[in-house]
């Protein structure tokens, strides 16, 4: 537990750099929410309190820029992501299809972490690769032309694999 | 220097205004009506809705009369077939984005939205609707927020953090999953910074945040914020 507990200071104190870095500038908010990212891998309300109190801008407007971009996680993330590109030609190409199956076979909605902590699944706006549709990324690997069966036997690999090493 | 004073037209009619004003501002000061909606004399101007579009001469877009300032021979004009059409248009998008079914709502008979609807002869949506649903907060011992009536114009977050000076609410998200927060997306009763001072419930346009146990005609004070900046050291 105490080691937890410091190396969560040590990471408040990276964050407290930045800030300093920026003078508490107001407008450095974005690139201080990237480090808090960076850091912590989400962001939680007691480090968006924090970051509030330090550039003296009220929580809600924290919270309201926080949530504008799709890049930040504001809940921890199961160890392993699912993101589905939800764009324009992904769409077109049926990607709602694959994503509502892992929703049914992992028992995980989108933008939320299974309860076992192993799966999130999340969806974000065109990733720029429209002539590949529909794109799926499993971890940090991009998968091209993807199917509702490619996507399911990855996952189920990955996450099989975890158990016979455990 | 910039002139003290500048001259346009506004629908053929010469008119002066000071180069700070917009064209919402030297209209209403010449008596010629432009519908508005987020617009609420006394708060920043938020140029969101776009009801207040007008054309300019010159300029091949439409212009937020409430966000632009004027400039000497400018040429306006607020109303036209194709100024109409938008307005419509707009009126018709926020009905069909969030559930308004005027009957069945707290604001029926004092609602800007409304009253917008039945001046432009809006009684349908071309559009299909979204009216997805979502909960009410009801946990404040006065206030209600239901987002399932908001038009997202930020009057209350404007008043909130101009007027009453504590910004407890925002927005979340963006697009179509833009929705009213209160401090870090807390049900209202646990917020810490607000003073619940109603004035929020005071300039809502509709009946998204509303006081308990009253009737809204009671409660709503679109005058607040002027009254309020008018009297205040600058
Ligand atoms: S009651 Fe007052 S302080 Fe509380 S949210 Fe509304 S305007 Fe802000
Ligand atoms: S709650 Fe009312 S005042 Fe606030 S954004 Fe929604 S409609 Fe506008
Ligand atoms: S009143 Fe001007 S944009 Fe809403």
């Amino acid at each position: 537990m105490t080691t937890s507990a410091t190396s969560l200071d040590k990471r408040l104190i990276l964050v407290d750099k930045t800030i300093a870095v920026h003078g508490n500038r107001r407008d450095a908010l974005l690139e201080i929410l990237h480090t808090a990212h960076n850091v912590y891998g989400f962001l939680d309300k007691k480090i968006l309190l924090h970051i509030s109190e330090k550039l003296r801008i009220p929580p809600s407007q924290v919270y309201g820029v926080a949530t504008f971009y799709n890049y930040f996680k504001l809940k921890k993330p199961g160890s392993h992501s699912v993101t589905f590109c939800l764009g324009t030609a992904c769409y077109v190409k049926g990607v709602e299809e694959i994503l509502s199956a892992l929703e049914k076979e992992f028992n995980v909605k989108r933008g939320e972490t299974s309860s076992d902590g192993k799966l999130s699944l999340f969806v974000t706006r065109c990733v720029g690769a429209c002539a590949m549709a529909p794109n799926v990324i499993v971890d940090d690997e991009m998968i091209g032309k993807a199917t509702k069966e490619v996507v399911l036997e990855r996952i189920r690999k990955i996450l099989e694999s975890e158990r016979v090493e455990a | 220097m910039s002139e003290r004073i500048v001259k346009l037209i506004i629908d053929g009619k010469e008119i002066f205004a000071k180069p700070t004003d917009t064209i919402l501002k030297a209209a209403i000061d010449n008596g010629i009506q432009i519908p508005t909606l987020c617009y609420l004399e006394g708060l920043t101007p938020h140029g969101g809705c776009r009801l207040c579009v007008v054309e300019v001469k010159g300029n091949p877009k439409l212009m937020t009369s409430c966000t632009t300032p004027v400039s000497n021979n400018m040429e306006i004009i607020t109303n036209s077939p194709k100024l109409i059409k938008y307005r419509k248009q707009i009126i018709e998008l926020l009905l069909a984005e969030r559930i308004h079914t005027c009957s069945v709502c707290i604001a029926n008979g004092s609602c800007e939205l409304q009253e917008l609807a039945s001046k432009f002869g809006v009684d349908h949506t071309n559009v299909s609707r979204n009216w997805e649903r979502f909960e009410l907060d009801m946990s404040h011992e006065r206030f209600v927020l239901d987002h399932n009536r908001c038009i997202l114009c930020t009057r209350c977050i404007r008043v909130c953090d101009e007027i009453e000076g504590v910004h407890t609410l925002d927005i979340k998200r963006r697009g179509k999953d833009s929705m009213i927060i209160v401090d870090l997306d807390e049900p209202w009763s646990a917020s810490y910074s607000c003073t619940s001072c109603g004035k929020c419930s005071a300039v809502c346009p509709v009946g998204a945040i509303y006081v308990k146990g009253k009737p809204l005609s009671e409660t709503k004070r679109k005058e607040l914020p002027k009254f309020i900046t008018e009297r205040r050291r600058r």
